[in-house]
Order: C-alpha cells, then structure tokens, then sequence
C-alpha cells in the first residue's frame, strides 16, 4: 500500500501545523533569555518551514521543494555549529547564557 | 490513515510547546527532538522517504547531540535558568498568538491547487539525486564550500587562545 496523504488530509490542515510551529518557535524566541533554547527555537522555525517545502512538493508533484528542504537542512547544520561555537565563547567571557547581558551594541 | 497525520500533529505541537515552557533545558532539548521525530512522520506520510532518513540522521541525529553536547559542556540547569518577567513574557505570547492569527488569516483565504499529484515517487531518493546533480548542481557545490567555511570558522573560535 503506497501511502497518499493528499488524497485524505486536505493541504489547508498540513498549512495551519507549519503555522503554529512556527508561531511556538517566535514564541520561544520571545519568551526565553537563554541563547541555546533561542537557538533551538529558530531550529524550530526552520523545522516549520521546511513541512511547508515538503507539503507544497509532494502536492503539486514538484521534487524542487523537497531539494529546498535539503539545502535549510545543510545551512541550519552550518549555522548551528557556528552558533554554538560562539555560545561558547560567550559563556567563556561572560559566565552566563543569558542574552540579555549582551546589551553593549544597544544605543 | 489521518488520524496518523493528527495524532502526529498533536504530538509535534504538544512536545514544541513543552521546548518553550520547559524549565530545565537538558529536557528542552530532549522534547525537541521527540518534535523533530513527530515532523520526521509526517514526512513519510507526504512520500518524502529521503527527507525522512535526513531529518532523522541530521537534526535528531547529529544537532540534537550537538546542542545537549553543549548543554553538558556549560553545566547549564533548572538553577541558572535566566527568567524574563511576568509583563515580558505576556506580551511576547501575545504578540506570537497574534501572528499566528495573521498568518493563519492570510494563508485561508489562498487559492491552492485543487489537483492532485499523480506522482508519488517524487519524494524518493533517485529521483531527488537526479533532481539535485543535474538541475541543482551548483547550489549543492556551494553547499560544500559554506561548510567549509563554517568547519573553519567553528574550529576558529573554539579555540582557547584566539587573542
């Protein structure tokens, strides 16, 4: 049995769960001070935006979406390895991982 | 058949709720990547067999170990969990609910494609390879030279004496 979702779950549905995804990622990012959860918020956020990719591509019977989706996973592996390098060195600095000690670029 | 797309659904968003909310952030980390898993079926029930095995060897696999890697290494828990205050926190849920209502306002009202995909092999790993190195060769190639760059660049600042 091939699965296919497209004929039972209408695309309206699979939309509206990126959406809340991505709203519980800018959420996180508002809510909480510490730089890693920040981080895994916007991971989050890629997260919901690649279901979208994948969503649109296995709809319309477009494997360029699903390409798309491949490549935020190769930035975000990138950006998270970067970004948790700096977090380090942060916490080497300052002792903590709270963001809003690194107010020194404001006014 | 759906009710697998819901209870995943639910799941996913439950365990991103619980990544926010969380105090300790070992558990954080631990609820995201049950909600990268819950995405990781909804995948496989789309056709995308190879965004599947990716999303499950790169980001529960390898960022998730990353990120509790780090946690571990920073001794971070519960007790040196910075908060925000009350007014802070309510405005932030405010104004993520009422982007959320925006969004969800915005995309209803869309005109989709009312036709079904025929294709159902899309999402399988031949045809995306054929897809990726003949149309989309270059971005791939570039894709190597960024990581790279963020190897050397990560390699760079973790480094102790970088003064």
């Amino acid at each position: 049995m091939l699965m296919q979702i497209n004929h039972i779950v209408p695309i309206e549905h699979i939309i509206t769960l990126s959406c809340i995804l991505f709203c519980i990622g800018v959420m996180g990012v508002l809510l909480r001070r510490n730089a890693i959860i920040i981080l895994m918020c916007i991971e989050l956020m890629l997260n919901a935006v690649n279901i979208l990719f994948a969503t649109f591509s296995a709809y319309n019977g477009n494997p360029d979406g699903q390409i798309f989706v491949f490549f935020i996973m190769v930035v975000a592996a990138a950006e998270v390895a970067v970004g948790l390098a700096l977090l380090v060195l942060i916490y080497r600095n300052t002792r903590s991982v709270d963001v809003s000690l690194l107010d020194r670029l404001k006014w | 058949m759906q009710y697998i797309f819901y209870t995943l659904a639910f799941f996913a968003i439950l365990c991103a709720l619980f990544v926010v909310f969380e105090k300790n952030p070992v558990h954080s980390v631990l609820y995201l990547i049950l909600t990268f898993f819950s995405i990781a079926g909804i995948y496989v029930l789309l056709n995308a067999q190879f965004l599947f095995i990716v999303q499950l060897i790169v980001y529960s696999g390898a960022i998730m170990v990353l990120f509790l890697f780090v946690l571990m290494l920073l001794n971070l828990n519960k007790d040196t969990e910075p908060q925000k205050s009350v007014i802070f926190k309510t405005a932030g849920a405010i104004a993520a609910g009422s982007f959320l209502l925006v969004l969800v306002a915005v995309l209803k009202d869309t005109q989709q494609s009312t036709e079904l995909s025929a294709m159902t092999d899309i999402g399988l790993v031949k045809q995306l390879g054929k897809t990726l190195f003949t149309k989309f060769v270059v971005p791939f190639e570039v894709a190597s030279i960024l990581f790279l760059a963020a190897m050397v660049g990560s390699v760079l600042l973790g480094k102790k004496e970088l003064y």
